[in-house]
This record gives C-alpha cells, structure tokens and sequence, in this order.
C-alpha cells in the first residue's frame, strides 16, 4: 500500500516558518481545524481593505463589505445545497445554532405532552438545549439507544416515534464514536410521524458532502472552525415555512424593517435573525474556507480520512489492552477514534502523548451520557482531517506504546 | 516539554502513591465530607473527615473515587499531610499547595509541611493537570467546617 500522505500541509502555516514545530502532531481536528493561509488571507483582507459595517453605508467600502458578507452566504447555501441563501442564517457556532431552534421554534410549538426524541450519542450542544425545552415546557425527552457496535438502535427509534413526536434531534456524525448515522432514513420516519429533523452537522459539514434536501433536514447545524475557518461563525440551515415561524431571538439593529415607540416590524428572512452587527469577518473567512475545501473537493477529503482511519484502526487494534469506542468499519465513521487503554488514565496518556508532540483530546468530549452508557469516564480522542497522513498515525501508535511501556514498568 | 519533565511529573513515589493510595475508602463515621468533580475529564472523588470531638482537629481522613495518576497520588498525599492536623493548619496546607503548583519556587515552609506533597511540583510544567493536582486538596477545603458558603 502506498503511503497515505497528507493533503496540501504546506498550505497550513502551523507547520511553516522559522518558529513552528514542523513535525509536531495535530490530532485533534474534531475539537477545531487548523487554518490554510487562503482562510488568513481572506480575514487580512477584509480588515485591511474592506472593512466597514454591513447593510447601513451608503458609500463604497460599505457597499464592498456588504456584498462580501452576503456572497459568503451564497456560498454556504452552496456548499450545503440549501433552496436560497434566505434559508441561511449566521450564527457564533452550531451549539448557538440550536439553541435557536429549541429557544424560538422549539419554545412556540413545544408544549407539555409532546416529546422529543435525541440520541445518547449527542454532543452536550444536541442535548442540554432539549433537555432544557423539555424541562420548560413539561414535553418528555426521549433517547435513541446504539448497540455494542455504537450503532443507533434503529428498531427503538422507529418504536418510540408517534403522533406525539415533534421534533427528532441527531447528529450525523458522532464527535466521539465517529458513527456516520443514516440521517436520510432517520429523516423519512421523523415526517411520517409528523416531527421535524434537526441534524447537528458540527461533525459532517467539514468532512463530506452535505446536501440539506437530499437528507431531508428541516434544521442543519454546524461551525466554522472545524472545517478551517475562524472561530465564532456558524450556520443555522432551515427549511423557509419553519424559519417563518419563528420569532427572532435577538433584538435590536440591522434586524428589523420599521421600529415605532410601541411596536415594530422585522426585516425579512435571514436578516430578522442577525441582530447587531454579525461577524462580518468570520462569514468571509468560512466562505474562503468552503472555496478551499470545495477546490480540492469534499469526496477526495473523506476518502482519505477513510483511509487514514482504516489504517489507524488496524494498528490501534494491534496494541494489546487498548479498547475502541464506535463502528469498527470505517465505511460507517467519520475520522474521529476513541479510545481506552488499560490501567492508563485518558489524561495521563496524553500528558505522555504531548510530550511525543502528538495531540489528542482527552475527557468526556462534551458527551457524558454517552460516556456513562459506554461505562468509562473519559476516552483519548485522536480525530483526522485532510493534513493528517499515515506518518501521523505512526507517531500516534509509537507514542501509545510509550506510554504504555512508561506506565506499566 | 521534553523526558526529563516526564520523569519529573511521574515519580516514583508519585506512582506508588497512585497504585496504592493512603487513606482510600470510606468512613463509617465521618462527620464531613465533600465530593467534587474536575469537570475537564468528570473524575469525581469524595473527602471524608471526622473531626476530634472538640471539632478543632482532624481525627481520620479518607478519599474515595477514581481518576487519573496526578489526582489519585494528590489526594493519597493530601490524606498523609492533614491526618491529625487541626481544620486550621489542613487550611494553610491546602493553601500552601496551592501556591506550590501555581507559583514558580517551592519554599523551605511548603517542603516542611507538604513532605512528599512537594514532589508534585512537577504539575507546574503541566498546565492544563493542575485541575488533577488541586482536585482532593479543594474538595478537602470545602468538606471543612467554615469554608465561606457562595452567597
């Protein structure tokens, strides 16, 4: 087998330059991307040459800045094959995304009785927004169950959905055990009970292709720097008839059309939603990143990831005493892997890790239910993306069995 | 970071301590006690302490819960420090330690009264484990009469 080598490293100035650490090891993607120069560039050039605010000036530079702002939502209703760029709103990130939908959507049709069905495997993000709306509002919140493969248990799910079903809430891929779960089939039950589908893509969106209407999600989710863009921008995807019912979340400038003393109209659909000056920078920055992932194309990126992570599966499985967590196909995960080794506490394995220059999560990943269902506290975390190559997976397994040799003498 | 660090954060009387802690378990007569959750990786340990009758001086000591080498070997060390010691003087330990892992020297004073304790000093080069250090130190703090009460 050829050598897996990473994709375009040279463009990540993380590992370029005088000061960098060139060899050093990034395995922890799923938590945030590193950033290609073209993403860097885009931000320098909106604060050195177009900078002003957006939707207000009458002159020049206002007019650049605006329309640099709404080409960067065309280009992320394009990236996810949304209907318009009306059906994109930006957001800080998709843990704000869905608060919206459970705040207004979910806080004008949910009442007590109704029920909303999630997963065990959800990101706290996916999971205290419901369980909160829940709490709120008396609905009952109901959760999808996985098998020992880390599968969702499709039988239950079907079991569980009835007219009292409103709102179904999934991630498409699992931040900890990289199960890609079947959204579209998930989807399809979901209307025929009459709910909504909210898909939590923070996991998805940078590694695959996504098209919101092929899955048949009436809300997508997901974050700007996980997919090499600036932090603190994300999008909320939604179908237009849901978008109309909901009330905006945030008052104030740039998001209404009329404000009298006692009343006031909104601006249309997304703007409503926008209030207060966006993160005009952070929206051109994802939309350098989408570009860049987009030229090098999103099914060439999660080729390689399952590649990578079939490689990395085979030698992890060769260390004695060490567990894996999720599908153990690569055809069913995402490049994300966790994992256990005996008598080896997650934290001090990649405290030893860090010392080898080899990056990794380790924690309860923001899922602790799902981390009292699998019976461990904490898991490592080694997840990939395009600059990752077979030599880091090396470096990772040399350095596992460091570890394990230094704790175990 | 670099072998030497490594070394230096995992003694071996560090390890020892870890694989067998003192004081693990719990007490059928505790008169305090407080559990406490480091929320980067939700290990949880509990401090259990009776105080002598007088209330003034701690008269057993025990911890219980799971978590990595740093906390366990912390929380084992911690127990060794305190036991007899008055509520006042486990105070001044616990904030003797805390000054020791956050601060850049380690004093002739935190090396008297912190004895093996001291050889976590090695955490310092490990910012992101001090939370392990600290974890039974601060749950001990708090299990004590007259910790101030968040108003």
């Amino acid at each position: 087998m050829a050598k897996l080598s990473p994709i375009n490293k040279t463009d990540f100035p993380m590992w370029q330059g005088a000061d960098a650490v060139p060899d050093a090891v990034y395995l922890d993607s799923a938590a945030t991307a590193q950033k290609p120069q073209a993403v860097i560039d885009a931000l320098v050039h909106y604060y050195t040459r177009q900078n002003a605010n957006v939707h207000r000036g009458v002159y020049t530079l206002a007019e650049q800045a605006t329309e640099a702002y709404e080409n960067a939502r065309q280009t992320v209703a394009d990236f996810i094959h949304a209907e318009d760029t009306a059906n994109i709103i930006f957001t800080r990130g998709t843990t704000e995304s869905l608060n919206w939908i459970a705040q207004s959507w979910g806080g004008t049709h949910i009442q007590a009785g109704d029920e909303i069905i999630i997963t065990i495997m959800e990101h706290h993000s996916n999971l205290v927004p419901w369980q909160q709306l829940a709490l709120r509002t008396g609905a009952k919140l109901r959760y999808v169950d996985i098998d020992d493969q880390g599968l969702l248990d499709m039988p239950a799910y079907r079991a569980m959905l009835s007219a009292r079903t409103k709102i179904v809430a999934v991630t498409q891929v699992s931040n900890v055990l990289g199960t890609i779960n079947p959204i579209q089939e998930i989807g399809q039950l979901a209307h025929a009970a009459g709910a909504i589908l909210v898909v939590d893509g923070a996991q998805s969106a940078p590694h695959m292709p996504v098209d919101v209407q092929a899955l048949g999600a009436d809300f997508f989710a997901f974050s700007g720097h996980k997919m090499l863009g600036p932090t603190g921008i994300g999008v909320l995807y939604g179908k237009m008839a849901l978008l109309e019912a909901m009330p905006p979340i945030e008052f104030g400038g740039e998001m209404i059309s009329k404000v009298e003393k006692f009343q006031t109209t909104w601006a249309d659909i997304p703007w409503r939603f926008e209030g207060g000056t966006p993160n005009i920078a952070g929206a051109i920055g994802l939309a350098a990143a989408i570009r860049y992932l987009q030229a090098i194309g999103l099914d060439k990126i999660r080729d390689h990831e399952r590649a990578l992570t079939t490689y990395a599966l085979d030698q992890l499985k060769a260390i004695p005493g060490l567990t894996i967590y999720g599908p153990q196909d690569a055809a069913r995960r995402g490049g994300v892997i966790a994992f256990t080794l005996n008598g080896v506490h997650p934290h001090d394995l990649a405290t030893v890790l860090d010392t080898q220059q080899v990056a990794v999560r380790a924690g309860h990943h923001c899922a602790q239910p799902l981390m009292q269902r699998l019976g461990v506290v904490a898991t490592a975390r080694a997840s990939f993306y395009l600059y990752n190559g077979q030599a880091d997976v090396d470096r990772l397994v040399a350095a596992v069995n460091e570890a394990k040799e230094f704790f175990q003498q | 970071m670099n072998e030497d660090q490594l070394r230096l954060l995992y003694r071996q009387v560090i390890l020892d301590h870890s694989q067998h802690p003192h004081h693990h378990g719990t007490l059928a007569d505790g008169s305090h006690e407080k559990e406490m959750e480091n929320p980067t990786c939700g290990d949880v340990i509990t401090v259990q302490v009776k105080l002598s009758p007088d209330g003034q001086q701690i008269a057993d000591i025990a911890f219980n819960g799971s978590g990595c080498t740093i906390s366990q070997a912390s929380a084992s060390m911690m127990t060794d420090v305190v036991q007899g010691k008055t509520v006042q003087e486990a105070r001044d330990a616990v904030y003797l330690f805390s000054q020791m892992i956050t601060g850049k020297e380690t004093t002739k004073e935190m090396d008297d009264v912190l004895g093996d304790a001291s050889l976590l000093a090695g955490v310092r080069a490990f910012p992101a484990r001090i939370k392990c250090a600290t974890l039974a130190w601060k749950a001990l703090d708090q299990a004590l009469p007259g910790f101030p009460e968040k108003e």
